[in-house]
Parts: C-alpha cells; structure tokens; sequence
C-alpha cells in the first residue's frame, strides 16, 4: 500500500532580489521591495513529501531519520541563517522562492536517491507558498 | 459536480515501534526512539476528506453528522486514550507507525460510509509531521 509521507521544517535566511540582466530602474519596477540593495529576510517553512509502499518489516515509506538527516545536512545547515545570495546555488540565479524551491528538490532528490520525491513545499511567509512536484 | 469535504478530529494515544525479527541493535537503530519498550504518545490529529455530487435537496456531499459518528465510533472510541500495541486489533502484527496507523483508519472508514467516497485520509502525528493515504493499493 502506497502512502506519503510529510515532515515540515523551518529555517530563516536572507535575501535581495535583483538581476544583472535588467537595469536599476527595471529591477526595482519588477522586484519592488525585494529590490533594496542591503536585502531582506523570512523564516521560510519547508515540507518535503516523499512516498511509497509501506514495508512490512518497518511500517514506514522510508526512514524518517534519513530524511531528517539530509534536509538537516543539504538544506538547514547550509541556508539557515545565510544570505542566499552568497550561497553557491544562486551566483548565477535569483534567490526568488521558486528558484530557492527547485534548488531544494534538486539537492533532495541528489541526497535520498533511494526515495521518491513527491513534492517540494516552500513557504515564504504565511501568505504564499511555492511547490514542486515530482515526476 | 463533484465537491470535496473534510472533517477533523483528535485523538491521544500511545505506541513503540518494534518488529521481533529484528535483533535488539537494529531496533534502536531503525526505530531511534520509538523502540523504547515503555512507549510514548502523541495528540494525533485525523483529517477524512471525502468526495461526492452535491445532493439536489440538501445542497450536502454527505451528512456531517453521519461522518462525525462513523469517525468517533471507528477512530476516537477505538483508539483514543489507548495503547495502540496492546488495545487495537489492528496493531497486534503490525508496527503502530502513522502509514499504517493512516492506512488502518482508512480501512475502517472505507465501507462505513453511504453517500459520499472517501478520497483522503490524512493523519498528523505532530505538527511537523503527517501521513496521505489515498486507498492506493
């Protein structure tokens, strides 16, 4: 029997949205006050939802301490507390809460290659949330 | 057309994980601290989403009232307040763990109700941390 399975966890970061690609003026009239240069923070929620068939042996989808312990190792310890701009995932990309979600499902599914990755959820305050869903 | 409901409740109950084909060792190691023999207990919180038609007379997918009882007779009455290892039929093979506690309450619910269909059983052990089970085989 296939069930899923989900753990929600927080962290608090920086960051500054703002792109070489576009000039000043056009990085502020999109960005709006994301664009202010000394930044800004959120304490992100995060839920990650993995799935499978429930073994026999242990009743689980997979080990929850597994999955505890790569969000805490890939994902806590590494953006907790930082300013995602100086982060190596974002040199080349906006720290927007879409790429920041993706870049999460993309270290997951590199960390727990033996789970399936149902889905990616990232609240960036109580008011909105961005997900990815796995194939 | 078809509308989706959810009804909530709560429920406090104790269990430990444990499979006697693993030696003591791999207990630990598996279940952490869930192997402890003593137990432990969480406030779980259910959430039964059902599915249905709109009924043309009473504008419901499904009477709440009905759905309240059938989720306190089968759930709360069963297992609240209880050992899950030692007091529910369900767990005297079985690791008390929330897919199957998920898949259990999914299991009793299933052929309880009339009208609507039960599309979702969602399952809090705490708030950080919860089970889905959609009746997949």
């Amino acid at each position: 029997m296939r069930a899923h399975l989900t753990r929600r966890y927080w962290f608090a970061a920086s960051h500054r949205l703002h792109t070489p690609k576009l000039s000043e003026r056009e990085n502020r009239d999109v960005y709006g006050k994301c664009n202010n240069p000394f930044g800004h923070g959120h304490n992100y929620a995060l839920e990650v939802t993995v799935s499978g068939d429930v073994a026999p042996d242990t009743g689980m989808v997979c080990n929850l301490l597994d999955i505890d312990h790569a969000v805490q190792q890939q994902v806590l310890d590494r953006f907790d507390h930082q300013n995602l701009n100086y982060v190596p995932e974002f040199q080349e990309k906006v720290p927007t809460t879409e790429n920041l979600c993706v870049a999460i499902y993309n270290i997951l599914k590199r960390s727990l290659p033996a789970t399936h990755l149902d889905k990616v959820r990232l609240e960036e305050t109580s008011q909105n949330s961005f997900e990815v869903l796995g194939e | 057309m078809t509308v989706y409901l959810t009804r909530k409740c709560e429920f406090s109950a104790s269990h430990h994980y444990h499979n006697p084909a693993f030696s003591a060792e791999e207990n630990r190691r598996i279940f952490g601290k869930c192997n402890n023999p003593n137990g432990h207990g969480h406030n779980y919180t259910l959430e039964v989403m059902v599915k249905g038609e709109v009924d043309a007379t009473t504008g419901f997918v499904v009477d709440l009232k009905e759905l309240k009882e059938i989720m306190n007779r089968e759930v709360v009455e069963a297992m609240d307040h209880r050992y899950l290892n030692h007091e529910v039929p369900e767990f005297q093979n079985q690791i008390p763990t929330t897919e199957n506690l998920a898949i259990a309450i999914w299991k009793r619910l299933g052929g309880k109700l009339h009208v609507a269909k039960l599309h979702r059983v969602r399952l809090y052990e705490m708030h950080d941390l919860w089970v889905d089970f959609y009746g997949e085989a």
